[in-house]
């Protein structure tokens, strides 16, 4: 099975197996397990237990469990995305678009991972895991944690939230942030350079998990189908009767036993192989959405530089007249100085972090695609050579058939 | 229909295929490269009819086609084991098909057109070729129809005029050469009808084909309708010619015997007259469950069948269209490649695709070799059809035999009846007595008709058992030899396939968290 949690902590720079708790070493490893139906009807949910264990001093203990829902993690995801710019946030599984199989086991087991490996990664990452927004998550109590998720799912707060929505939303089209549009936009050719690559990345990464998602369907439709004809293949052997009716009840049986190899393979081909593709194509979304952060950043920081000039002008204009706005005037113009200055280091930061994380991300993601590849691999062979078996073990009953 | 996209998107994908192989100098899945180029068009005409070929048998016939031997030489074998010595074998092709147009007498400009087949035979000492259109062939098959009754006939192709006209020519033309192949073929190694004149004639003769030419039933009826107003008053006696009597009455110009035996069948379903069946006729009824059961089971397996090929198939498909997007990632990646891991991913990726496209051409031979094995499945469901004409024969001479006993009852009846009468007028009835003869004459007639019709009736049941034997002999073989094959060819391409994930397998091995 896919162990992310494994690879995780291999690639942090602290990094222990969450058994070995030497009291040395800092650590954090979460847990995220024990999905339980709740409610009724449409406000039917499903909550989890979250499980920590950490020796941070800022952690209340040892250990900790408390209950969560998914609407609970996409608040975590948020206050991330809004305190770290600059940073790669970790992404969430989508929420389920058919209702059919909101509540299916696969679906839920999925989910679970997903949101396992998701903590996981906040916990292992340097500047992630000091968050105090995590603490809160793993920490508080449900009541607490059902006040901030309702607050923070209000649409309409405060205008600056609803400025940074709309920008949001606009910065979700592509066209916008590679600069087709608005007239202010970095001049990096390396930046450049990597937006484009992100973009492309997706859409071809996207293709990839279409096809290892129909990969699956074929999989399980095959296995219905042998199912079906293993059946019929009795039947006819039943009304033969001699030994070649044997010798076609017992080829129904091995169809049948196929069947459920092919079932089963579907399975693991879901979670092993699809599913890391889905997940890395939600981290580009995830890359896109930082790439959108810092074109605002950027704007800002124009915007704020323009203004800074006009106001000096101002400034100068209102001393030379010796007028008596100039102290009004002067304070203004510093306090925009400072954001300005704010708003520089706000862009810088998020350019160096994201030289950092570009990195971190292209060897994180070959691990994990390693991994997918591998245990692929492992269970198409599996598949394959239990296919090649049941088909062998049923030729010495045919040429006792045959010689009869 | 999809065949220009599909071949052309096999030349696209054929091409990115070979950007990933052309260093892997593996055996793989190129063994048979000649089957690779043409992927099996997938199966899209219902399972309507027992006599069509599922659609997917094409793509076996076209690519064995190509490399010449493989069915013949099965085709070979077997008439050489079956019936007798090496020169006994015949050998037929068709080929050539070749348009022609129609030579009319009308004032009409603009004929039109058919085509024309050559059929070549080859047996152990000659080799002679003819050319034929399809119509020729139908009247061969009804031909052996009326001469072999109560033998297991191979069903002759369909006419099927829906299918010319939604197909193209050329398609359908192919179709049909193959389809008469396969039907003179399988002529060629009945035991009796492979040696019979009526196929030499075929075969052989040139020009237009001499054999009698039967005209359609409703032209018959035409014709029949004419001689029934002097039979029913009389003037004709009623009475079967001798040789009719050999044939069934829908055949023969006799709108009156049609209309007997069919009182006949009515009389004997509500079981009025009791007919005078043979006690083995039971045996027999048992027998005709027993196969109609297992057509049903047989006809079942065989649409299941279908089925497989068809996932089977998608599964190449998909996984194929799998590598491919991979493939795409490989390049994209080592094209953009910044970082070190970018270079280690796109190797990876590069491992992935060549596995699953390696995997996808495995499952597209291993969908080529399937579908010859299943295809027995569907040529017996065509079997079973030919079975069931010989049984009608059986039954329709049946009809005829106890038509003519229960005619003869009543003659008998009739003349009993006179003499009774006539008896009791003293000194004879002159009208009566005349009566009594011609009556008398009658059931003579008859009685020769019913020795007629009861040996042919006895020469058809013979038939039938015979041939029962035979093709149950035959089925027997050749089911095992289906299912041998096919689960030698399952097992094998699954062998093929694990020894590619393996490798993918051992590529990635860095990744493994087993600690092995």
């Amino acid at each position: 099975m896919v162990n992310f949690e494994g690879m995780e902590q291999q690639r942090s720079s602290s990094s222990l197996s969450p058994r070995s708790q030497s009291s040395s070493q800092p650590f954090l490893s979460v847990s995220v397990t024990d999905p339980v139906k709740l409610g009724n009807g449409v406000q039917a949910y499903i909550s989890y237990r979250v499980i920590t264990k950490t020796n941070f001093t800022e952690y209340q203990g040892p250990e900790k469990i408390v209950i969560r829902r998914y609407s609970d993690f996409v608040w975590l995801r948020d206050r991330l995305f809004e305190k770290f710019k600059g940073i790669f946030i970790p992404p969430l599984p989508e929420k389920s678009a058919v209702e059919k199989f909101r509540f299916s086991a696969e679906f839920i087991e999925m989910r679970r991972q997903a949101l396992d490996v998701f903590v996981n990664r906040i916990a292992s990452h340097h500047e992630l895991r000091q968050s105090e927004d995590l603490r809160t998550f793993l920490q508080a109590e449900e009541e607490t944690m059902e006040r901030l998720r309702s607050h923070e799912t209000g649409i309409f707060k405060k205008p600056s939230d609803l400025m940074q929505i709309f920008k949001d939303v606009q910065s979700r089209v592509s066209d916008v942030v590679l600069g087709k549009e608005k007239p202010v936009e970095e001049s990096d050719a390396e930046y450049e350079k990597l937006k484009h690559y992100i973009f492309e990345l997706e859409n071809h990464l996207a293709e990839a998990q279409k096809h290892a998602y129909r990969l699956v369907k074929r999989h399980r439709e095959l296995g219905q189908s042998l199912s079906d004809f293993g059946k019929a293949v009795k039947l006819l052997g039943a009304s033969e009767g001699n030994a070649l009716g044997k010798a076609f009840s017992e080829l129904g049986m091995k169809s049948e036993i196929l069947s459920v190899k092919l079932q089963n393979e579907a399975h693991q081909l879901l979670l092993n192989f699809e599913e890391p593709l889905k997940d890395y194509v939600r981290a580009v979304q995830s890359i896109k959405a930082t790439i959108a952060e810092r074109a605002n950043a950027f704007r800002r920081q124009c915007e704020l530089a323009e203004t800074m000039k006009l106001k000096e002008i101002n400034l100068d204009k209102l001393m030379l007249i010796r007028s008596e706005k100039v102290a009004e005037a002067e304070r203004e113009y510093h306090e925009l100085k400072a954001e300005s200055e704010q708003a520089t280091k706000t862009f810088e930061t998020i350019v160096k972090l994201m030289s950092e994380e570009i990195g971190r991300f292209q060897e994180q993601k070959t691990l994990d695609m390693g991994i997918a590849f591998h245990e692929f691999a492992k269970g198409q062979a599996r598949l394959a050579n239990g296919i090649a078996d049941a088909w062998r073990s049923l030729l010495p009953k045919l040429e006792a058939c045959s010689s009869s | 229909m999809m065949n220009q996209d599909h071949v052309l998107r096999a030349s696209q994908d054929d091409e990115m295929e070979s950007l990933v192989l052309h260093d892997d100098a593996e055996n793989g899945g190129d063994s048979s490269s000649g089957n690779v180029q043409q992927p099996p068009q997938s199966p899209k005409a219902p399972f309507n009819s027992f006599l069509d070929p599922p659609s997917y048998a094409e793509a076996i016939f076209t690519s064995f086609d190509s490399n010449g031997h493989d069915q013949t030489l099965e085709n070979l074998t077997r008439a050489g084991s079956g019936s007798g010595t090496e020169s006994d074998s015949i050998h037929i092709s068709v080929s050539d098909p070749q348009e022609e147009q129609e030579v009319t007498n009308s004032l009409v400009p603009g004929g039109s057109s058919y085509h024309t087949y050559l059929i070549t035979t080859r047996t152990g000492k000659s080799e002679y070729g003819v050319r034929r259109r399809f119509r020729e062939v139908v009247t061969l098959s009804e031909r052996l129809s009326e001469v072999y009754r109560g033998y297991v006939i191979p069903v002759r192709p369909e006419k099927s005029s829906v299918e010319r006209k939604v197909m193209q020519k050329e398609e359908f033309v192919e179709q049909r050469r193959l389809a008469l192949e396969k039907y003179l073929r399988k002529l060629g190694l009945h035991p009796v009808i492979g040696k019979s004149e009526e196929l030499r004639v075929f075969l052989q003769v040139q020009g237009k084909l001499p054999l009698m030419r039967t005209t359609d039933v409703a032209s018959r009826m035409l014709d029949g309708a004419v001689r029934l107003p002097r039979q029913l008053f009389g003037a004709e006696s009623g009475v079967v010619d001798l040789n009719d009597v050999a044939q069934p009455a829908k055949s023969g110009r006799d709108l009156l015997r049609i209309f007997k035996e069919l009182k006949q069948s009515v009389s004997n379903d509500w079981g009025g007259a009791k007919p005078l069946v043979v006690e083995e006729d039971k045996e027999f009824m048992e027998k005709k469950d027993k196969l109609m059961e297992f057509e049903q089971q047989l006809s079942n397996v065989s649409q299941q069948a279908e089925s497989l090929v068809k996932f089977q198939q998608d599964m190449g498909e998909t996984m194929g269209e799998l590598g491919l997007a991979f493939v795409k990632l490989t390049k994209f990646e080592t094209e953009e490649a910044e970082f070190e891991s970018q270079r280690v991913r796109a190797a990876d990726m590069k491992n992935v695709a060549t596995a699953a496209v390696k995997a996808s051409r495995l499952y597209r031979e291993l969908n080529t070799q399937t579908i010859k094995h299943l295809d027995k499945l569907h040529e017996y469901l065509g079997t079973m059809l030919a079975i069931n004409n010989a049984f009608a024969d059986r039954s329709s001479a049946l009809l005829t035999v106890q038509t003519l006993s229960s005619e003869l009852a009543s003659l008998h009846s009739r003349i009993e009846k006179l003499e009774v009468a006539s008896s009791r007028i003293f000194g004879g009835d002159k009208s009566r007595m005349r009566k009594i003869e011609e009556l008398k004459e009658a059931v003579r007639v008859t009685e020769s008709a019913k020795i007629c019709a009861d040996r042919e009736y006895e020469r058809i049941k013979e038939n039938n058992r015979s041939e029962l034997e035979r093709i149950d002999k035959e089925r027997q073989s050749d089911f095992q030899n289906m299912l041998r094959g096919f689960v030698v060819n399952q097992a094998g391409y699954a062998e093929k396939m694990a020894a590619v994930w393996e490798k993918l397998a051992e590529e990635t091995s860095t990744y493994s968290s087993d600690s092995s």
